[in-house]
């Protein structure tokens, strides 16, 4: 079907007009797949033009800690839900417990993700601060875990409390992962 | 489909306005695209109009955001300033090519 449209011309509607929707990710979690689900939606929430802020809390704060985020590790020990790829295959939760597993099956889920194109945490990290998106940690890890604010990445914007967090996620959609 | 006037060009367009036909796209039309949602074309602008549009013809998909800054060389924070808050649709509308479908 074609249709002659007079001028002005059909423009997309990119929402431009003043939004005050705002997204706060809690990451809570530092295996390897369980970091990803809160930083490819905040990816794609600063990509809509959306405010976007990550808490990074107990072992979530691996993902902004320089020593440990290149290294974070996955295993199925505790997932039953585990299966290669594509494949109807039980994987022992006994066979998760030995030596060399957690770095094989660790390399196997990074050169998944790796071929999808996207990229490694350090990397999305980074992506996601150029982005505008603000990261914070938390207060109660950062003592418990002994770090200081020179442990973690520049571009975290502060160490704040429980209650801090509650103050900035006023208004917002909160999702906890 | 439905066809606009653009740069004084009739184009095909779909329901939101992206153009559909990649040939039919020329820089008079990126400038009257890019005019369209407020943005005045500059340098910056047309190195990553031409990348999207060289890459898309290659590939035959639409770069995401990542692909355009480590490929194409322009970093995600110029992206962000170039296309204010919706970079991705932004761009792509401007070059021609359809919306980015991936993820990252």
């Amino acid at each position: 079907m074609t249709t002659a449209q007079e001028a002005p011309s059909l423009v997309p509607n990119f929402g431009d007009e003043e939004t005050d929707r705002k997204i706060c990710f809690i990451a809570s979690k530092g295996t390897l797949d369980m970091v990803y689900p809160s930083l490819v939606m905040a990816n794609a929430a600063l990509g809509e033009g959306v405010e976007t802020h990550i808490f990074f809390t107990f072992w979530g704060m691996d993902i902004i800690t320089k020593k440990h985020m290149e290294n974070l590790q996955f295993t199925w020990m505790g997932n039953t839900a585990m299966h290669p790829p594509g494949k109807r295959l039980h994987m022992p939760q006994g066979a998760a417990g030995l030596p060399g597993m957690t770095k094989m099956a660790t390399k196997m889920m990074k050169k998944q993700i790796a071929d999808l194109d996207v990229p490694e945490v350090p990397e999305f990290v980074q992506m996601i601060a150029d982005a505008g998106g603000h990261l914070w940690a938390c207060k109660m890890s950062v003592d418990m875990m002994e770090l200081t604010e020179e442990d973690l990445l520049d571009d975290v914007e502060g160490i704040i409390s429980a209650t801090d967090f509650i103050e900035l996620s006023d208004g917002a959609q909160v999702i906890f992962t | 489909m439905a066809t606009t006037t653009l740069a004084g060009a009739e184009v095909t367009v779909d329901e939101e306005g992206f153009m559909t036909e990649y040939d039919e796209w020329n820089e008079d039309i990126a400038a009257a695209l890019a005019a369209n949602i407020g943005i005045e074309l500059g340098e910056g602008h047309w190195q990553v109009i031409k990348f999207l549009r060289e890459d898309y013809k290659e590939q035959g998909e639409t770069p995401m955001l990542r692909r355009v800054s480590n490929v194409g060389g322009v970093s995600t924070k110029e992206l962000f300033q170039l296309f204010p808050k919706k970079p991705a649709k932004k761009m792509s509308y401007v070059a021609g090519v359809p919306k980015p479908h991936g993820c990252v």
